[in-house]
C-alpha cells in the first residue's frame, strides 16, 4: 500500500478546511492527504465532523475556507476573476456534476433509487453521465453485480432486496462509474449485525484491488484490518493520524483518543 | 318534448365540445406553468420562492368566481382587453396553477433528501436529477390530487357561462329557456359532466396501479 509523503502528489488533498453550521464550528482547519491506492479509515465520536468532512470531498456540503483538491483540481470552487482579487467562486452546476462523477459515494442509508431495478440503479450514471449505450451499461452493471454476488438480482427492485444486498448494489453503483476515489459513509451502520460481513467483504476486495477509499466507520476491527491509515477526529479536527497499529494502540498518549477507544472497547468487546 | 330536445342536440354537442376544449386548455396550460413555478418554489432562489408563494396563497384565497370577473371586467381598467373566452381560460388557469404548484411542492418534498444526494454523487446535473430520479418518484404522489384537480377543472368550467360563453352549461340553460324542459336537460348535463369525470377517475386508478410498485 502506498504511503503518503510530501513529495508525491496526493490524489486527495484536503488543506486547512473549516466549516460552520451557524455558530457551530464542525470542521476546524482539517488537513489530510490521501495517496492513490490508499485506504483511509476515519473514526471518532458522533459530532466530530467525520461525515461532514466526507460530504465536503464530493461537495454535497460546501466548506467555508481552505481547499479540497482531487488530482490537484479544486473541488467545488474555482478562482474568481482578478478584479475580485481572485476570490473563489462556486463552480457551475455542470462543472460540479462532472467533478462529482469522479468520486463515488456509498451512503449509510443506501439511497438506492426505488423506482429502478438493481441494474437500473447502476446503469443510470453510466448512460446519462458517461454516455454509454444501454447495452454497454447493462453489461457493466451485470459485471459489477456479479462482483458483489448479486448477478441473479439484476432485475429486482430495491424493495425486494435485504439491507445487505441493497448496500452491495449501492457499492456497485458507485464503483461502476470508475471513480478516482470512493467515499464510504458509515455504510454498515444501518445493517443488521449478520449482514455487515457480506458488505465489508466487498469493501475488502476493492481495497485489495487498489481502489482509493476514505471510509467513515464505527467498525473498529475492520478499520484496523483493511485500512492503511486511521484518522481520529474529535471536535471537528484531526486529533490523531497514523497506521492502524499506532492509532489504535492502547498506550496512546492522546487523551481524547484514549477515552474514545476505552469507551468503544467497553461497549463492543 | 323529446323531439324538442333531440332538435337541440347539435347545439348541446357544440356546448359540450366547448366545455371539453376549455377544460383541456386549462388543464394543460396550468400543468406546464404549475410544474415550472412549483420547481421554482422548491429549488429556486429566495426572491422567486417568495413570489411563487405570494402568488399561490393569494390566488387560493380568492373565490374562483371573483377571479373570473376580475380578469374579465378588471383587467380592461389597466388596458388589457381579453375576449370573454380567453379571459375565462386565463382566470381558470391561474386558479389551477396555484393548485398544481402545491401538489408538486408536496410530491417533491415527500422524496427523501438522500435521493437527490445519491443522484448528485453519481454526477447527474440538476435537470437530470429531476428527470430521472425525483419526478418519476414524485409522480405517484402528484397524480391522485392532480386528477382530482382535473375533475374540478371540468366542473369549474361551467362558470365560464357567466361571461356569456356557450359552453355545455350555457347551452343547456338556453335550450331550457326555449323548451321549459328543465329537469331532463339538467339530468342530461349532469350525466355528461359525470361521464367525463368518471372516465378520468378510472384512468387515474389505472395509472396509480401502474406506479404502485414503487416502494421506499
Amino acid at each position: 500500500m502506498a504511503a503518503t509523503s510530501n513529495n508525491s502528489p496526493a490524489l486527495l488533498d484536503i488543506a486547512e478546511v473549516s466549516k460552520s453550521f451557524g455558530s457551530v464550528e464542525v470542521l476546524r482547519s482539517v488537513s489530510l492527504k490521501v495517496a492513490k491506492g490508499e485506504v483511509v479509515a476515519v473514526i471518532g465520536p458522533s459530532g466530530s465532523g467525520k461525515t461532514t468532512l466526507l460530504r465536503c470531498v464530493n461537495f454535497l456540503e460546501s466548506y467555508d475556507s481552505g481547499s479540497i483538491r482531487i488530482d490537484s483540481k479544486e473541488v467545488g470552487f474555482r478562482p474568481g476573476p482578478a478584479r475580485d482579487s481572485g476570490a473563489r467562486q462556486r463552480r457551475s452546476e455542470r462543472d460540479l456534476a462532472a467533478m462529482r462523477a469522479e468520486t463515488g459515494m456509498v451512503f449509510q442509508s443506501f439511497n438506492l433509487f426505488p423506482h429502478l431495478t438493481a441494474a437500473g440503479n447502476i446503469m443510470l450514471g453510466l448512460t446519462k453521465v458517461r454516455g454509454k449505450s444501454n447495452a454497454e451499461a447493462r453489461s457493466i452493471a451485470e459485471h459489477w453485480l456479479g462482483r458483489v454476488g448479486l448477478a441473479h438480482k439484476a432485475d429486482s427492485l430495491p424493495a425486494e432486496l435485504s439491507g445487505g444486498q441493497q448496500q452491495r448494489v449501492g457499492i456497485a453503483r458507485a464503483v461502476a462509474m470508475e471513480p478516482k476515489i470512493l467515499l464510504l459513509d458509515e455504510i454498515t451502520s444501518a445493517l443488521d449485525p449478520e449482514l455487515v460481513g457480506e458488505v465489508l467483504a466487498v469493501v475488502r476486495s476493492l481495497a485489495e484491488e487498489g481502489m482509493t477509499m476514505v471510509m467513515v466507520t464505527h467498525e473498529m476491527a475492520f478499520a484496523r484490518d483493511a485500512s492503511s491509515r486511521i484518522v481520529f477526529m474529535a471536535d471537528g479536527g484531526v486529533s490523531a493520524v497514523g497506521p492502524p497499529k499506532e492509532v489504535l494502540a492502547a498506550e496512546t498518549t492522546n487523551e481524547r483518543l484514549r477515552t474514545f477507544l476505552a469507551r468503544f472497547r467497553a461497549s463492543h468487546f | 318534448m323529446l323531439g324538442q330536445i333531440a332538435y337541440a342536440l347539435p347545439f348541446l354537442a357544440e356546448g359540450f365540445a366547448l366545455t371539453l376544449w376549455v377544460s383541456l386548455l386549462v388543464v394543460v396550460l396550468s400543468l406546464i406553468a404549475g410544474v415550472v413555478l412549483g420547481v421554482g418554489l422548491v429549488y429556486g432562489p429566495a426572491p422567486l420562492r417568495w413570489a411563487v408563494r405570494i402568488f399561490s396563497d393569494t390566488i387560493r384565497g380568492i373565490p374562483i368566481l371573483v377571479l373570473i370577473f376580475f380578469v374579465y371586467y378588471g383587467l380592461p381598467a389597466v388596458g388589457v382587453h381579453l375576449q370573454s373566452f380567453w379571459a375565462a381560460v386565463l382566470a381558470l388557469t391561474l386558479f389551477k396553477i396555484a393548485q398544481v404548484v402545491e401538489y408538486l411542492r408536496g410530491a417533491v418534498a415527500s422524496i427523501p433528501k438522500g435521493q437527490s444526494e445519491a443522484a448528485m454523487a453519481i454526477g447527474l446535473t440538476f435537470r437530470q436529477r429531476l428527470t430521472y430520479v425525483i419526478f418519476p418518484q414524485a409522480f405517484r404522489r402528484f397524480l391522485p390530487p392532480w386528477i382530482n384537480g382535473v375533475t374540478d377543472a371540468v366542473k369549474g368550467s361551467a362558470l365560464v357561462s357567466l361571461l356569456g360563453i356557450t359552453d355545455l352549461m350555457q347551452a343547456i340553460n338556453q335550450v331550457i329557456g326555449r323548451t321549459y324542459e328543465a329537469m331532463p336537460l339538467y339530468i342530461l348535463g349532469a350525466l355528461l359532466y359525470f361521464a367525463v369525470n368518471y372516465a378520468l377517475s378510472l384512468a387515474s386508478r389505472r395509472l396509480e396501479q401502474r406506479f404502485a410498485f414503487i416502494r421506499e
